[in-house]
């Protein structure tokens, strides 16, 4: 056994590993994104791994080769299980030939997701073994017990971890790969149990229910819950990473620290409960336990305390608990603790120098009109400068609301934005639904050759993959023709006037139409040249420029005395060159490097 | 064994989240339980980075509670501005002295504060300050991306763990061709606050 220190993500591709899973998919998606890419980047020999088009297809594809008797593993972050859940539901029914385990990467806090569900309800709603490992050697321990349990009971079973277990890193004991078998044998003709038609499921719904049964009676000798007794007079209930907050809170309280926590142990709940004076539950987001524990009647405290919003860290826990008078309040910080300076300069996310979404939000931002945005980096256009996105709700929804907007009879002109990725994960149907009712609208595809936000993973129109350096890739234009939309533009995002002839075509035309606007992500292209620099002697502080929103555009020192305005700078240490901000500077005062500033933008 | 609890502050690009989950490796190596925890703002790049570094006889939470930081390792000044409330007083802090400018001041909305304002309030806070130009002599050995390292080495010289381990762990963590400029950048950076030339 040897030491490693991983994060929990990490320590969920050694558990696969270690686990002998043969199939990982899922579609990335922070906080659970760096499961696949560990799992590829060091166990690729021994376990096939894929970036599928979306959650839902990366899980018929796990059950599909679950079926087929390999073990199988699908990551998702917390929203991208809303598209998965369909085809996970299904897999309940059917129960598995090899292990078959769903991980949902929640994101209390919401660092990179639309809102905060709590995934603990899909183990519930589909009636599936829920773990939950609270730090990075539980998130690799619960991979193997996960698989173990599917197999036991046959059913697919769900690891749901955060953010903070997700990106955490911890001291991990490594142990050595389970052997599984180099080949699989004939798919099983098992109609009776591989096909959900109402005749063979209704069948399967007893088989089932049975099975919560014979898990909930499991879950009473597994050790993955474990009383540790403290003092008596407070009894804390908690799982996942906020286990490890109350054990820093509340050093001498008596825990029960569930690791499996649907169904739950009730034998176990309630022995713990008559030996305190006082139960509390502990728990981020939801009341999950709470709700179930009072139902078994068992007077509990929870949210009344902990509130179901935001993460529940160590100072918030800490203060809610003096709060409750479930501690002293000298719990609460140091005394003399050193405040912040208050109003420092914010460092605001912008779009990246040399980003090919900025000439697009450009002329957005000045054609006023509605955009209805999507899930990626270009998001970032809902922000200042640009302040042109309007509406923003899930992957793949843009093309869906600009055609409700279209039929709706909204009066004005009006654009969708999506990215590469999310067209291919789920704008399709919406597009061709689109085409098919009629609707009118600009989709504006902004290809930057990669699923960027996430860390630039692979995508059907990426010539290369997570287990490939060269994979067949999808043309998005071929596609979008095929799906029956006539009027179809590709523009070069880094040459400015384009995409706003671009735009002007496609809003002309009446009926649905996309631009693609395409352009290398900033993170993967070299920088094109030195850095460009601003002739101050011609600027006229016109401030165009700044409309661009790029970190590498700068006020000077120097101000235009008539107007009061300040002349624009250059950042050397952030321009890539992209040249967009001469393109756009009406008098020629930006030139590259060696340049002449006269010659005006031709 | 002594609790130890770390603050890396920096701007996204600075290589900070490489130098904690150094540090992190390094605790676990001396025989410590360890864990780290990245809080990272929303920008990609750019944006400010905070990372917890616990070493301990056993570490639960990979989260330090405000007010109780050991030490604070604090990659741009600014940065170091906005992690003093999480220091205990008393505490160390090591400061690179070099800024990194953000956007909401280049385009003029804000003031960055001047040194005189950083200095003092840093040393308000801590029992001792280091401030130490690893910007500059990152730059001077080769390349600024080796800023990280330089920090770490400084800070190394404060800590009772063995040197070797230190520079085990930075150079299995880095790219084979980088190896050496790496170990100059450490052994630079520790000359800093140590005063023995990279011995």
């Amino acid at each position: 056994m040897t030491k490693a220190l991983l994060s929990g993500n990490e320590a969920i591709a050694r558990g696969a590993y270690e686990a002998g899973v043969q199939v990982a998919t899922g579609y990335p998606g922070t906080p659970s994104s760096e499961i696949l890419e560990t799992i590829a980047s060091r166990y690729g020999d021994r376990i096939y791994a894929e970036w599928s088009t979306n959650e839902k297809v990366a899980m018929d594809t796990a059950a599909g080769a679950a079926y087929s008797g390999r073990r199988a593993l699908v990551t998702t972050k917390q929203v991208g299980m809303n598209v998965l859940s369909d085809a996970l539901l299904y897999t309940v029914y059917t129960g598995v030939e090899a292990g078959l385990v769903v991980v949902t990467a929640d994101d209390p806090g919401m660092f990179s997701s639309q809102n905060e569900q709590d995934n603990r309800w899909y183990a519930r709603l589909a009636k599936i073994p829920l773990l939950e490992p609270a730090d990075s050697q539980e998130a690799k321990d619960f991979v193997v017990q996960a698989i173990g349990l599917s197999e036991r009971f046959d059913t697919p079973v769900l690891i749901r971890t955060t953010m903070r277990t997700s990106h955490s890193k911890g001291v991990v004991l490594e142990g050595p790969r389970q052997d599984v078998p180099d080949e699989v044998g004939p798919f099983p003709r098992r109609q009776e149990k591989y096909v959900c038609t109402a005749m063979w499921a209704k069948k399967r719904h007893p088989v089932v229910e049975q099975r919560l049964v014979d898990l909930a009676k499991h879950a009473e000798e597994l050790p993955l819950n474990r009383i540790e007794w403290g003092d008596r007079s407070i009894g804390i209930i908690t799982s996942g990473i906020t286990y490890a907050y109350a054990r820093e809170v509340f050093p001498g309280a008596s825990f029960l620290k569930l690791g499996m926590t649907f169904p739950l142990p009730h034998e176990t709940i309630r022995a713990f409960a008559d030996g305190v004076d006082r139960v509390v539950v502990i728990e981020e987001l939801d009341p999950f336990l709470e709700e179930q524990i009072q139902a078994m009647g068992i007077p509990a405290a929870g949210k009344e305390i902990f509130p179901s919003c935001d993460e529940l860290l160590p100072d918030t826990l800490a203060e809610l608990a003096v709060g409750a008078g479930l501690l002293p309040s000298k719990a609460v910080g140091s005394p003399s603790r050193p405040e912040v300076p208050a109003e420092l300069p914010p460092r605001i996310p912008v779009l990246c120098a040399g980003c090919p979404h900025r000439s697009s939000y450009y002329w957005l931002s000045q054609m006023k009109m509605p955009v209805a945005g999507d899930i990626g980096c270009y998001n970032l256009g809902c922000l200042p400068p640009f302040n042109a996105q309007h509406t923003m709700g899930c992957m793949g929804a843009s093309i869906g609301v600009l055609h409700g907007m279209s039929i709706a009879g909204m009066p004005e002109r009006a654009v969708a934005t999506i990215g590469d990725s999310t067209f291919f994960h789920s704008g399709m149907p919406a597009l061709v639904n689109m085409v098919h009712n009629r609707s009118r609208g600009v989709v504006l595809i902004m290809d930057n050759g990669t699923t960027a936000m996430t860390g630039h993973q692979d995508h059907p129109g990426t010539s290369w993959s997570l287990h490939e350096r060269e994979a067949p890739h999808v043309e998005i234009e071929a596609v979008v023709r095929a799906l029956g939309v006539e009027k179809v533009r590709t523009v070069d995002a880094f040459d400015v006037q384009q995409v706003k002839e671009g735009l002007d075509d496609c809003l002309a035309f009446d009926g649905p139409s996309v631009l693609i606007a395409k352009g290398l992500c900033a993170q993967l292209s070299k920088p094109k040249t030195a850095a460009y620099e601003v002739n101050a002697d011609v600027c006229i502080a016109c401030g165009t420029c700044f409309k661009l929103g790029c970190p590498a555009i700068v006020k000077s020192n120097e101000v235009v005395e008539s107007t009061g305005r300040t002349k624009a700078a250059i950042d050397p240490t952030q321009c890539v060159g992209c040249d967009m901000c001469r393109q756009v500077c009406p008098v020629g005062a930006i030139r590259a490097p060696g340049a002449g500033s006269e010659e005006a933008d031709g | 064994m002594k609790r130890l609890d770390f603050l890396i502050a920096g701007v996204g690009g600075q290589g900070t989240l490489l130098a904690s989950d150094i540090l992190a490796e390094v605790g676990m190596r001396a025989g410590y339980d360890a864990k780290k925890s990245d809080v990272l703002g929303l920008a990609i790049r750019g944006g400010s980075v905070l990372s917890h570094v616990r070493w301990g006889e056993r570490v639960d939470s990979p989260v330090v509670r405000k007010g109780r930081m050991d030490v604070m390792l604090a990659f741009e000044p600014l940065e170091a501005m906005r992690g003093v409330g999480l220091m205990r007083p008393g505490g160390t802090i090591v400061c690179n002295t070099q800024p990194v400018v953000p956007i909401s001041v280049t385009s003029g909305d804000a003031t960055y504060p001047s040194r005189s304002e950083i200095e003092a309030t840093l040393a308000a806070t801590a029992g001792t300050v280091y401030h130490v130009d690893a910007t500059s002599e990152a730059i001077r050995i080769g390349n600024a991306k080796v800023t990280n390292v330089i920090m770490l080495g400084a800070f190394s010289a404060l800590l009772d763990v063995d040197r070797t381990i230190w520079e085990h762990v930075v150079l299995s963590r880095v790219p084979d061709a980088y190896v050496d400029l790496n170990r100059s950048a450490f052994r630079t950076g520790r000359s800093l606050i140590d005063g023995e030339d990279g011995r």
